[in-house]
């Protein structure tokens, strides 16, 4: 399983760096969303400071949907998908590639917004274990939700317009966790930060449990 | 001794329409096997179904000794199917797609560059992109990646489609010597003559039933 899902990660990775959609296409998407937040809310730089947490997380929550379907979309061009399915790598691998690749991708999209938000909305990343730690635990569940409902989604001729559908009241839970997370860690709220990383945790646990049960059953119906 | 492909009473649906409607078809080891038949005969699900990729949903089906609904991984792994996609990813390179197929067929690296010379898919274009090649070079491609993984079944959906007179002459080159080294093949090809001039025997189907079988051709 832990070597089909390095060789489906690598694979995934390579595609990326050749094509370039991530560096070209979704991060300039993401850091689009945080410059628009700052039209919208400039009057008042109090009130970005205030969400930054929020609008960082909006921004990685939309910009996962577009490498989700990024992810799905490389296999579904000349069959390649019948190519997963024909090769007899393990479902459980394959689906661990695909997460692992769309989390790293996460990963470093965050980097470049929370870089961000520091530089547009004048954010104070306090706490870094805390963010981190968040970070750590939302992109894996990101990306283990995200690669459960692209699978789901991948056969169907609607899959574009359907994955925000399936996929972002799903991972609501994360949007609200790792913002009330991140609220803690920069000072802006006096909650308990910790709790709601635990929660993002579970929640990264149970998703990373069902794509690897379930994931080989939903990618021969895709 | 079993033959490689084992069909009883066969049925496979797409949708609700019965694409296999109770298909008897037994394939020996190092046979070529012609699927001749119109349209819509059922050729490529038949294919399909010996790769596990459309269920059998009534009757028996095994390949290689497994059956298809129970060891469908393991069928996998000793089958090579090209069928009228080649499974390529565009932005990867010639060399890693063949790399790709074989490494996660379990197969030996060590095969891969010879069998894209054998394709004529190595030297400059060995570090090119699929997505920048023709559609007969992207078929060489395909065939590389399946003769790299030295399947035991080879199911061939329409070969000689996209490939020019010399990589014509070459696929059958490489079936009647992969079949020397105990290789099965099964194919579908509208191109009769050609096909035929290959196969052992012809398996005619028509509305997902089996018409006419053992048709020996005269070598």
């Amino acid at each position: 399983m832990w070597r089909d899902a390095l060789l489906v990660a690598g694979k995934d990775l390579r595609i990326e760096a050749r094509s370039r959609v991530a560096t070209n296409q979704v991060a300039p998407f993401a850091v689009l969303i945080l410059i628009l937040f700052g039209f919208a809310l400039d009057p008042d730089r109090g009130v970005l400071g205030r969400a930054s947490a929020g609008l960082f997380w909006v921004a990685v929550l939309l910009s996962s949907l577009l490498a989700v379907q990024r992810s799905f979309a490389v296999e579904a061009g000349d069959g390649a998908a019948d190519g997963l399915r024909l090769s007899g790598l393990d479902p459980a691998g394959v689906f661990l590639g695909k997460a692992a690749a769309v989390a790293a991708q996460l990963a470093l999209l965050q980097v470049v917004l929370a870089f961000g938000i520091v530089v547009l909305y004048n954010a104070d990343l306090g706490g870094p274990v805390l963010l981190l730690a968040t970070c750590a635990a939302a992109t894996v569940g990101l990306a283990a939700a995200g690669t459960v409902y692209g699978v789901l989604a991948a056969g169907l001729r609607v899959r574009e317009t359907l994955l925000p559908l399936l996929l972002l009241p799903v991972v609501a839970p994360v949007l609200l966790s790792a913002t009330r997370a991140w609220e803690a860690g920069m000072g802006i709220s006096v909650d308990d930060g910790w709790r709601w990383a635990q929660l993002l945790a579970v929640f990264a646990v149970v998703y990373v449990t069902l794509g690897v049960l379930a994931f080989g059953a939903l990618l021969e119906e895709s | 001794m079993a033959p490689v492909v084992r069909f009883r009473s066969a049925v496979a649906l797409l949708g609700r329409f019965p694409a296999l409607a109770g298909v008897d078809l037994d394939v020996g080891a190092g046979e070529i096997v012609l699927l001749q038949g119109a349209n819509g005969a059922g050729k490529t699900t038949l294919l399909r179904a010996c790769a596990g990729l459309v269920q059998v949903v009534s009757g028996q089906a095994e390949v290689l000794g497994h059956d298809l609904c129970r060891d469908r991984r393991t069928v996998r792994r000793s089958i090579g199917l090209l069928g009228h996609a080649g499974t390529l990813y565009d932005d990867l390179t010639v060399e890693d797609n063949v790399r790709f197929a074989v490494r996660a067929g379990g197969g030996d690296v060590a095969a891969v560059g010879p069998a894209m010379a054998q394709l004529g898919v190595d030297g400059r274009l060995r570090t090119t992109a699929v997505g920048r090649l023709s559609a007969g070079q992207r078929r060489r491609v395909a065939l590389a990646a399946v003769v790299a993984r030295s399947p035991a079944l080879w199911l061939l959906d329409e070969p000689h489609a996209g490939l020019d007179a010399e990589g014509r002459d070459l696929l059958d080159d490489l079936v009647r010597s992969a079949v020397r080294n105990g290789t099965t093949v099964v194919l579908a090809s509208h191109e009769a003559e050609r096909a035929s001039a290959l196969a052992g025997r012809t398996v005619v189907l028509g509305g997902g039933r089996v018409l006419v079988r053992e048709a020996a051709h005269v070598a």
